[in-house]
């Protein structure tokens, strides 16, 4: 029964305070997805620390570091499973200094969690994180207003909340955005429908999320599909196989289907699409498959196989939403390796566009230099050309990493404008 | 209509496939580290389908602390001769004979530590620049933090406050001379998914792992099981139970749980059912709240 069912990847943004431990913490619990071990571990650690009854927080508790300072400094992935789905948390810290941790665990997400306190409203850190949602393009986002039982469970003060939040996300680039007023401590609107809210009339945080459609979620309309490698067995019967091995990116690939392969140019058809199982007709995103053309033609990892009426744009002059992830501030005119599907090249920030003030979201344009966490428009130059899409329309396909030569750190990561 | 979403082992059996192909596409001289557990067997299973229909580009590795099952020794040959791979071992007791490392004393003595320096060792010696294992996420709260592609410094160590940011699905395995990477293809799976999958595609594992009558001993809530290397307390007795083995790692210090559970079904009806982490049966884990932590930063697997 299970086999059917898909898989769901969400982040939470929040601090400790919004009570985003508590929350994961109590989505776990409820869904029964703690064990008898875990449970007695946090039960000891809660009294040892002369907590009330069991501390739902510290089941959320990671590296030594981040129990000792009651902060989560990393991204951690979080797993449970109901009846309906499989779903993969990235319980991502809230504070700006972490933005970057932010951004990464919303690279994958299909649903944004973002927490707010219902004592504070809407905050500068609500704004970021909203800010995150609609720069990474997680296609749905999911308002927690928390601690309602600190505030009466009062609507008037959930729906002022829902116009605060309207107010800042109508700038932004989130479509599917959904709130729930909810008590992660007691319990109420997480797995469980609340009963001291009557007048909410929408389903709980859980079945909200097993029941979300996704499967739009992913491009099905831009056959795109990067080859990772090519696999040669050049075995007694194998002997002249030839497979390109990769994930589709996006779209659909269908056998007989006329390909062009990019940058060469070079177009073929497909001959086949094979797995481990056998042969296969169709292959769509995010299937992992070796392909094989009718014709002969050099491909190599870095190459990108495409359908010859729907083709990205090659070029070597890319504009980007650039986020910052390391210590060490960018150089003016470095090289880097970019990183972009499987194609590895060298590239330069020619020029910073603007950089954003993640507190007010304004434009600042007389500061140039990227640090840590900063998120700026930039253009970069590459060494040959990339074959991308704009984000918006296809994540994969419009995502790049830089990597800096020196040290060979993940430097920064970006958006195709 | 045909539906365009993939089920959600589907979905994990891609995103490995993917990783071990971009392993073997940015790395020189990767292999699998193979302990002859279901998460190690898993992971070679999808190393064949990755790879298909040529043969698993890069050879096993094994790091063998001499305290083994011998039920895994015989499958882990078994496998290598099927697969027509290359097997290269690290050996614990050499590492001892060579003063390299020193045995513990006592009761709960375990050569558990003692893989670390065999373990980097074999890395250096044979020159891997990528040891790809079965760890997953789930399985610990040090684990939750590792990623896909996790670099080790040139003394093998995990630095976990400064790993490489990991989006989308743009890995990073640059590295200097002497440095070497983790792969980690199933981060994403739990133990139901991996036993779920298990059944789906029949996969053969050892035997150890459905019920079977076995000679053993009640330690600290969990049956150990006898041996050669058991040093039996005064108060202890060596019993006959039917057990069977949720985790395999040495034979001194993995504790069996009493079932009937002797087929797939049963053993994925039976992991359902459990209210206690796999892990819990294993005295390596139980030492200290960061145990785990603490030899991973070392170079643990």
């Amino acid at each position: 029964m299970l086999d059917n069912n898909q898989l769901l990847r969400f982040t939470t943004a929040g601090s400790v305070d919004d009570g985003k431990s508590t929350l994961i913490g109590r989505l776990l619990y409820d869904s029964k997805s703690i064990f008898e071990d875990q449970l007695e571990a946090i039960a000891n650690t809660s009294k040892k620390r002369g907590h009330d009854g069991v501390d739902l927080a510290l089941f959320t508790d990671g590296l030594r570091d981040e129990r000792e300072q009651g902060i989560t400094i990393d991204v951690a992935y979080r797993y449970f499973t109901t009846p309906k789905r499989k779903f993969i948390i990235a319980d991502t810290p809230g504070h700006i200094q972490y933005t970057r941790n932010m951004v990464t665990g919303a690279s994958t997400a299909n649903v944004a969690t973002i927490l707010i306190d219902a004592r504070h409203g809407v905050i500068e850190q609500t704004k970021r994180h909203a800010f995150i949602a609609s720069l990474l393009q997680i296609p749905h986002v999911i308002v927690c207003v928390n601690k309602m039982d600190l505030v009466d469970f009062s609507e008037e003060v959930f729906n002022n909340i829902v116009r605060q939040f309207e107010e800042i996300s109508s700038k932004m680039l989130v479509t599917d955005v959904r709130f729930i007023p909810m008590s992660a401590l007691i319990g109420d609107n997480v797995v469980n429908r609340s009963e001291n809210m009557p007048w909410y009339q929408g389903a709980p945080m859980l079945h909200t999320l097993e029941t979300m459609h996704i499967s739009s979620d992913i491009n099905k309309v831009d056959a795109r599909f990067p080859v990772q490698t090519v696999i040669r067995p050049q075995s007694e019967s194998h002997r002249d196989y030839r497979g390109y091995a990769g994930r589709v990116a996006s779209g659909v690939l269908r056998k007989g289907d006329e390909i062009t392969v990019m940058p060469s140019g070079f177009t073929s058809k497909i001959k086949s699409i094979d797995t481990f199982e056998g042969e296969i007709k169709e292959a769509f995103a995010p299937m992992s498959v070796s392909i094989t053309l009718e014709d002969d033609i050099d491909i190599s990892r870095g190459d990108m196989i495409v359908r010859s009426n729907n083709t990205p744009e090659a070029s070597q002059d890319i504009e980007v939403m650039l986020c910052w992830l390391n210590d060490a501030p960018a150089r003016p005119r470095a090289k880097y390796t970019i990183k972009h599907t499987s194609n590895d090249q060298k590239a330069m920030i020619k020029e910073v566009v603007y950089k954003i003030d993640i507190n007010t979201l304004g434009r600042i344009s007389d500061d140039k230099n990227l640090g840590m966490n900063d998120i700026s428009k930039v253009k970069i130059r590459t060494t040959k050309p990339l074959m991308v899409d704009s984000y918006r329309e296809n994540r994969v396909t419009g995502s790049i990493i830089l990597v800096d030569d020196a040290t060979n750190e993940t430097v920064a990561a970006g958006m195709v404008v | 209509m045909s539906k365009y979403y993939l089920s959600y082992l589907d979905e994990l059996e891609s995103e490995a496939i993917f990783i071990l192909r971009e392993v073997w596409a940015q790395f020189q001289n990767p292999v699998i580290l193979f302990s002859g557990g279901k998460d190690s067997i898993l992971v070679t299973h999808l190393a064949k389908k990755a790879f298909h229909p040529a043969k698993i580009p890069f050879p096993l590795m094994h790091v063998d602390t001499g305290h083994n099952f011998p039920e895994t020794i015989q499958f882990r040959d078994d496998i290598i001769k099927e697969l027509g791979v290359e097997l290269i071992v690290g050996s614990v007791q050499e590492s001892i004979d060579d003063g390299r490392v020193t045995e513990e004393k006592g009761k709960n003595a375990t050569r558990n530590a003692l893989q670390i320096g065999t373990l980097l060792d074999a890395i250096e010696l044979n020159k891997v620049d990528c040891a790809i294992g079965g760890g997953r996420r789930d399985e610990e709260k040090a684990r939750a933090k590792e990623r896909f592609f996790s670099h080790r410094d040139d003394f093998g160590q995990w630095d976990p406050k400064n790993q490489r940011p990991e989006l989308w699905n743009l890995f990073n395995g640059k590295h200097f001379q002497g440095e070497h990477f983790r792969a980690f293809p199933i981060s994403n799976w739990t133990e139901m998914d991996v036993w779920n999958y298990i059944k789906r595609e029949n996969i053969a594992i050892p035997s150890l792992y459905f019920a079977h009558e076995r000679e053993v001993v009640r330690r600290e809530g969990t049956w150990i099981p006898n041996s050669e290397f058991l040093v039996l307390e005064e108060d202890e007795k060596v019993e006959t139970k039917k057990i069977r083995f949720r985790t395999l790692g040495d034979i001194t210090i993995t504790g069996g749980d009493e079932s009937d559970a002797d087929t797939l079904q049963k053993i994925a009806d039976e992991v359902a059912g459990m209210r206690q982490t796999e892990r819990g049966n294993r005295s390596d884990d139980k030492r200290s709240e960061s145990a785990m932590e603490d030899r991973k930063r070392q170079g643990y697997f």
